[in-house]
């Protein structure tokens, strides 16, 4: 008698199991995997005539037969992992001085300075750095009147204009998981390392970035993703030589009306990007489980 | 009992309402167009005179293609491409639906113009198009740092280093090819001798980059340029011109030697469109010389309205007789339509020139 309540209770335990699980699975199957189903689809077929297509690889092969496609994947993949680089250097310090050596409102308080600027669109940051970089813009003007140079300087439009712009937007991403891996760290572990006789690099090389590579590995993903991905700040800050693969898979899509060329560049970014992370963890030797989690 | 009463009486309040006020949302226009091309007086008087609302979606000729194409036609009850991109945009997507001609005042519009877009927007034997806005491209240019140039080669002139801007997109690729004395237009039908031309100016572009400060692609984005000074001469669209030269006389449009290139954006049916008829609505009340007049007054461009340059401001008439002598006007190389298959060609050269170095 006794098994009955409990088989009931069991369906309903699955019920609610299934109920909870719905949400994501219809937004995993509905918005991500079906639409990338059907970027396959259109990626594999070729426009012979007016509303005629047929199945084809050309989609594929063109972007490894022309040098153009190629090289503006690998310029978009370099220079994100130099972004990606250099967004680490910069905020390590950073998200060390806020989870080590800041306690209590000082601690919160540059937390939330980091914060601040993600609370405008990205597209009102990147014209900010627009209006500073540009030939009559602030940071021209006032070299020009401390009487550094002659004349008006162009810092716009240049690769290191798109550097700078893709760090300040990545920033964030990269102090969060940092801040939050580098709480984690017991004080009394640097201490000891102290005691023991090592050096700060020591302590910080055998200490401090062995606990906090989960939280260095994840940021890097996250960052990297995001430049990789990222469309606005390179085409805004971005010069007549800058090429950006997202801007590739744009054109294809809206200006050249070539949908079949532009799926098979989404997909290909979506490999490619893949393999990059996939390679980063097996070179730190980081398991994505353990970075995720 | 009385708190029920009352509490019913509520929600049939609220019912009624809610019907109304789907009934009242369902003559909606969905207007797919250029910025300045629906200003906001002109649409205010036309909800208070038809009680029809418009929706407007800012857009350009080739993001009203890819919307449409994405939704094969649905979205929109009304969309503003230029002439010469319906005919192929029709034969590859089947996004359109032809225009029943009968429902357009045909006496508001420039009989000239009605004829040339007819004669370019069919297809398969229907009209898709009726002509709304024209306008044309050459250059934008400073006299005073940038005076010597009068044709599109010229931006490629030594003396310009750094400070030149142009699109990196089909006008600029036509505007070149005529300036380097080929005429593009006439080889539309021999893809190998369009590709000869083709070559040609990839190989003037390429050589031109250095002078190029940007690519630009938004027309604010240019204006911008051009007032701070830091571009002296662009390739750009007459209305960006006559914009300036009221903030800066120095700063004028200049229609080029070789000849400006004339566009007509016209009104298009999408294929799904929900109201067709509040579409003809809207086509005929705008083509009202008075009407039109203000259109032209926001988009900074003259219509296909017949009569509407009486109404039009001094300066802009003054503006346009600037830059268009009557020579200049005959000069002009209207679009004709762009055959499919064309505009990938361009598309990699435009790849190669944006990759050189």
């Amino acid at each position: 008698m006794s098994a009955e309540p409990s088989n009931a209770n069991r369906t309903q335990y699955r019920l609610g199991f299934w109920l909870l699980l719905a949400p994501i699975v219809l937004w995993l199957g509905l918005l991500i995997i079906l639409p990338h189903i059907d970027m396959v689809l259109v990626s594999l077929r070729e426009r012979i005539a007016s509303r005629q297509y047929e199945f084809s690889f050309s989609n594929y092969t063109a972007f490894f037969t022309e040098p153009l496609y190629w090289n503006t994947f690998v310029r978009t993949a370099v220079m994100s992992i130099l972004a990606t680089v250099l967004t680490l250097i910069i905020a390590f310090p950073v998200s060390f001085y806020i989870a080590k050596v800041l306690t209590g409102r000082p601690k919160i308080a540059l937390f939330i300075l980091c914060l601040i600027p993600f609370w405008v669109s990205e597209l009102v940051r990147t014209y900010g750095w627009m209006i500073l970089l540009r030939e009559t813009g602030l940071i021209s003007g006032a070299l020009q009147w401390l009487g550094l140079v002659d004349q008006p300087v162009e810092m716009l439009y240049n690769d290191v204009a798109i550097m700078v712009g893709l760090i300040y937007t990545s920033m964030l991403f990269m102090v969060v998981p940092l801040v939050t891996t580098l709480d984690s760290l017991d004080n009394s572990l640097i201490e000891a390392g102290y005691d023991l006789g090592g050096s700060s690099w020591h302590v910080m090389r055998s200490i401090v970035i062995p606990h906090a590579m989960p939280g260095i590995m994840s940021g890097c993903i996250v960052v990297f993703m995001l430049t990789l991905g990222n469309y606005l700040t390179p085409t805004l800050l971005g010069g007549k030589d800058s090429l950006w693969f997202t801007e590739q898979i744009y054109t294809q899509f809206i200006t050249r009306f070539n949908w079949e060329q532009g799926a098979a560049f989404g997909i290909l970014l979506l490999i490619l990007s893949s393999l990059i992370v996939w390679l980063g963890l097996k070179i730190t030797r980081q398991s994505f489980t353990r970075v995720m989690s | 009992m009385r708190s029920f009463r009352q509490s019913k009486y509520l929600t049939m309040v609220t019912a009624a309402t809610a019907v109304f006020s789907v009934s009242a949302q369902a003559e909606t226009l969905r207007l797919l167009t250029w910025g300045g091309y629906a200003p906001q007086d002109v649409v205010e008087q036309f909800e208070k005179e038809t009680g029809i609302e418009v929706e407007i979606t800012l857009s350009n000729n080739e993001d009203m293609i890819s919307k449409l194409r994405a939704t094969r036609g649905a979205g929109f009850d009304l969309a503003q491409p230029s002439q010469d991109r319906i005919v192929s945009a029709q034969a590859d997507f089947d996004i359109y639906k032809p225009m029943d001609l009968s429902k357009i005042d045909a006496d508001k519009i420039i009989p000239s113009m009605m004829a040339a877009t007819r004669k370019n927007t069919e297809f398969e034997g229907e009209v898709y198009g009726v002509p709304h806005v024209w306008g044309t491209s050459g250059l934008i240019v400073n006299r005073e740092a940038a005076g010597t140039v009068k044709d599109y080669t010229d931006l490629c002139d030594d003396s310009l280093s750094g400070s030149v801007s142009y699109r990196l997109k089909r006008p600029t690729l036509i505007g070149f090819a005529f300036a380097l004395g080929e005429d593009p237009f006439a080889a539309y039908g021999d893809t190998e001798k369009y590709q000869a031309i083709l070559d040609k100016v990839e190989e003037k572009l390429i050589a031109c980059k250095s002078n190029v400060k940007a690519y630009w692609s938004g027309g604010d984005a240019l204006l911008n340029l051009m007032r701070s000074g830091e571009v002296s001469a662009a390739m750009a669209w007459d209305a960006g011109g006559w914009k300036l030269n009221a903030e800066n006389p120095d700063i004028t449009f200049v229609a080029p030697t070789s000849g400006a290139l004339g566009w007509i954006d016209t009104f298009v049916l999408p294929r799904k469109t929900k109201a067709e008829e509040a579409a003809y609505q809207w086509i005929n009340f705008v083509m009202q010389p008075e009407i039109a007049a203000r259109i032209t007054e926001s988009a900074g461009n003259f219509t296909a309205a017949k009569g509407s340059d009486e109404f039009v401001n001094d300066t802009l008439k003054a503006q346009f007789k600037a830059s268009f002598p009557q020579a200049d006007l005959d000069n002009i190389n209207w679009y004709p339509p762009v055959p499919a298959g064309l505009e990938e060609m361009e598309g990699k050269v435009l790849d190669r020139v944006k990759a050189s170095n």
